[in-house]
């Protein structure tokens, strides 16, 4: 097991190297320096002492890949590959630029992010599979179709209408909610309540339609078959022989996102105002803070291949049949 | 006589503007076309699309984005107008503004401005102003509208007239639903005794009682919208006083394109990629399998903010290719387009890679090897026909992926040019109004029910598609 973890992360390098010389490349290649610092400055006709002051304050002013003006030691470490983009393998983010450490910021603001993608992430899976459990087992209804006409419904509205919506109602017209802010701690779980409960709605349509969709595979397997003909009630074969072979394929689909709930949701967390990594991710997007994009874009592949070790490792604890090679 | 001259003359005096986008939604759409008919020689295929269109949501569906579609090409086709010649010179210039034909069809609704927001339907304006009496005494009231209600004599009339315009928008498009649906069904019939002459069997037939529901309701829209915008905004005005109808309709061709564009100009890529992967096997495979990893791991949105942030930059620092505003929002569209399907093409390749495999194993491609056929023909003969279910399904699947990204996008600030109509952009916009009391919800509601109507088709298209195509959807 141990060899194989480590296997798996020694395969990862390749790919996170790819992730960081593809940012690199986008942002410093396609775009110099000298075109950001124009821009940041704001000014079309900006002097060039402007320009090589903004660089040489957030270190972009070295040469690209090789610094031919070092000696042996600073050949390739006094670079801007290595200063800005080699740097992040080891969660070196270095500063934004203005000048805040990226590390600490985001060392700070993952924890309200999680505070909102955990419980959404875990309630809006349970919501799920009970209301496809409910969708089974009326299968071949007229209460089935009706339900999946629903799903499509609530498939095809956009999530800023959800927000939109569930802020209306709740916070300004019936007063139940803030309608957005953050306060730490225990107070956190008022402003907490409808971001959470607008996830899961919104997420509601999709996940039911393909939870629906493997209980249904495995509800026309041969054992659940065997199972009815052998007198087994209906109902235990629904809980005792689909549910748990259906969770099967269920949970091993969504543990690829569990390490990125670090990152948040940039939507809900923008128009709720919490302070997590989502809207920490907006705001440097807005501010066209490059160095915490692209830390971010860092981050947020090592969270993925992260996932897709856990998705490998979880389908050997659930189903023995599966061995790892 | 001279009125069509006049019009003539106007015609010719246009300055036709072709945008990257629109040669490439011709493109693809006329390319479509031709896939589409290449696929209905195969009686495979055939059959499977009469399962599609046979079923009443399919049908529904489709003719309601066959509708949006074509509002989307018309607004495909730019001219620049001439400007009113200055004298002493001979010189034509032509306006800045650049307007497509879809704009001719809604010159009322593009010109009728008013000062600030104003209700869907309403006479008078949303925001109170001082306005003086005959008398030079001054007052603050709601001032009333401009273009929406002057021909009212008497203003208790109000809901009177929306109601009577009503019930004529309604006549004029049962009349027009009645004969459209007339002349077909006498047809039908004619074909209908024709082949009963000719002894065959009636097959079965499409839902035609859908059909002419969904083109009868269409009909009646269109022509609700025509008669009564004449003199009323429908959907209200905007913070600067601009028909809220008007820009919701113009951003029909902004998330149609964005659907269509995003997927295709992406397809050859995974088509190509995903199929050598499957097919050669060894180091090909290593090197795709490697490309789409390392892109997929890459958070989409995050990796199309900062490749649109990076546009930006790429266009404020060369000015000079840019020399209309229509032109540079068209850059950086398709540059969105072309981001867009950068990052949702591996799935596809994948899948590809997955089903090449498969299918490259089969005995007659063994065949094909043994008979000494070249790799391209295998391909083309006996591997592409075999995976094309799967791109078609792929196709539809992603065009409303598409449509409700476009939304977030715009939110976020990395979408389409803020010049650009679009509902993201009006959601946008609309956030700062809805915090207002009392609420400005009409744009809201406009792009909402417009992006609402076409996912839910696309949606619902799709899902029969895919069940008609694949395999293992019984």
């Amino acid at each position: 097991m141990l060899a194989y973890i480590i296997r798996r992360l020694a395969y990862a390098l390749p790919i996170l190297l790819g992730v960081n010389l593809l940012t690199f490349a986008l942002f410093f290649m396609v775009n110099t320096p000298d075109q950001m610092a124009r821009v940041q400055l704001g000014d079309k006709h900006v002097s060039e002492e402007a320009i090589e002051q903004w660089k040489a304050q957030r270190g972009y002013d070295k040469p690209l890949f090789i610094n031919t003006a070092e000696n042996s030691e600073g050949l390739l470490t006094d670079t801007i590959f290595f200063e800005k983009s080699a740097r992040l393998f080891v969660f070196d983010f270095g500063k934004s630029d203005e000048g805040r450490v990226i590390g600490a910021d985001i060392s700070e603001r993952m924890w309200p992010s999680l505070a909102v993608a955990l419980p959404t992430f875990i309630i809006g899976i349970s919501v799920n599979i009970v209301f496809a459990l409910f969708v089974v087992m009326f299968r071949a209804s007229a209460f089935d179709t009706a339900a999946m006409v629903l799903c499509v419904v609530l498939l095809s509205i956009s999530g800023v209408f959800y927000i939109l919506g569930g802020q209306y109602f709740f916070a300004k017209l019936w007063h139940l909610v803030p309608i957005s802010g953050y306060l730490a701690g225990t107070d956190a779980i008022r402003f907490l309540i409808l971001p959470v409960i607008i996830g899961v709605v919104a997420g509601i349509g999709g996940g039911t339609r393909l939870y629906r969709t493997l209980f249904l595979e495995e509800a026309n397997k041969d054992y659940v078959r065997t199972a009815r003909a052998k007198g087994v009630s209906e109902t235990a074969v629904l809980f005792r022989h689909i549910l748990p072979n259906g969770l099967i394929p269920i949970l091993t689909s969504v543990v690829v996102v569990i390490p990125s709930l670090f990152m948040g949701s940039l939507l809900i967390e923008s128009f709720f105002g919490i302070p997590g990594l989502g809207s920490y991710t907006l705001d440097a997007i807005q501010a066209q803070d490059f160095a915490i994009v692209r830390s971010m874009v860092f981050l947020g592949s090592v969270l993925y291949i992260l996932g897709l070790i856990l998705t490998d490792i979880s389908y050997t604890l659930v189903d023995p049949r599966v061995r790892l090679s | 006589m001279n009125e069509l001259m006049s019009v003539m003359n106007e015609l010719l005096s246009i300055k036709p503007v072709v945008l990257w986008s629109d040669v490439l939604i011709y493109i693809l759409v006329a390319s479509l076309g031709l896939f589409f008919y290449q696929l209905s020689k195969n009686p495979l295929a055939r059959q499977r699309w009469r399962t599609v269109f046979h079923s009443r949501a399919g049908v529904a569906s489709f003719i309601v984005i066959l509708f949006y579609l074509l509002i989307a090409l018309l607004d495909s086709l730019h001219y620049r107008a001439p400007l009113e010649k200055t004298e002493g010179s001979d010189e034509v210039h032509y306006s800045q503004e650049v307007h497509s034909v879809l704009d001719v069809v809604l010159t009322e609704l593009r010109n009728k401005d008013e000062k600030t927001y104003s209700a869907p339907f309403a006479i008078y304006s949303f925001a109170k102003e001082n306005m003086q009496t005959d008398d030079g005494v001054v007052y603050r009231d709601f001032p009333r509208l401009a273009n929406a209600g002057q021909h009212l004599a008497d203003e208790a009339d109000h809901g009177k007239d929306v109601f009577v315009r009503s019930m004529k928008a309604l006549l004029v498009a049962a009349f027009i639903s009645a004969v459209i649906i007339g002349l077909h069904i006498a047809w039908r019939q004619r074909q209908q005794r024709q082949q009963c002459s000719r002894g065959l069997t009636t097959q079965q037939t499409l839902p035609w009682g859908t059909i002419y529901l969904t083109q009868s309701l269409l009909v009646l829209a269109c022509c609700w919208v025509l008669e009564l915008s004449k003199v009323y905004h429908i959907l209200g005005t905007d913070k600067v006083g601009q028909d809220v109808l008007y820009w919701s309709i113009k951003a029909i061709r902004t998330g149609v394109l964005i659907g269509t564009l995003a997927t295709l100009l992406t397809l050859p890529l995974a088509i190509v990629l995903g199929i050598s992967a499957g097919y050669f096997k060894g180091w090909v495979d290593d090197v795709v399998q490697y490309i789409y990893t390392t892109l997929s791991s890459i958070p989409g949105i995050l990796l199309i903010a900062a490749s649109v942030l990076l546009i930006d930059v790429y266009i404020e620092t060369h000015p000079e290719q840019f020399n209309l505003v229509a032109v540079r929002a068209d850059f950086k569209f398709l540059a969105l387009c072309f981001i867009l399907g950068m990052t949702s093409w591996t799935g596809l390749c994948r899948l590809l890679r997955a089903e090449t495999l498969k299918v490259s194993q089969l005995d007659y491609v063994q065949a094909a090897h043994a008979f000494g056929v070249g790799h391209n023909r295998i391909i083309y003969r006996h591997i592409l026909p075999n995976i094309t279910h799967i791109i078609l399904i792929a196709l539809v699947l992603d065009f409303s992926v598409f449509v409700l990204a476009e939304a977030v996008l715009s939110y976020i600030g990395v979408g389409v040019d803020p010049s650009m109509a679009s509902w993201g952009n009006m959601i946008n916009e609309a956030r700062s109004e809805l915090s207002r009391d009392p609420l400005v919800w009409w744009s809201v509601a406009a792009a909402f029910v417009l992006m609402f109507v076409l996912v839910l088709a696309a949606n619902l298209f799709s899902d029969r598609v895919r069940d008609a195509f694949d395999p293992r959807s019984a």
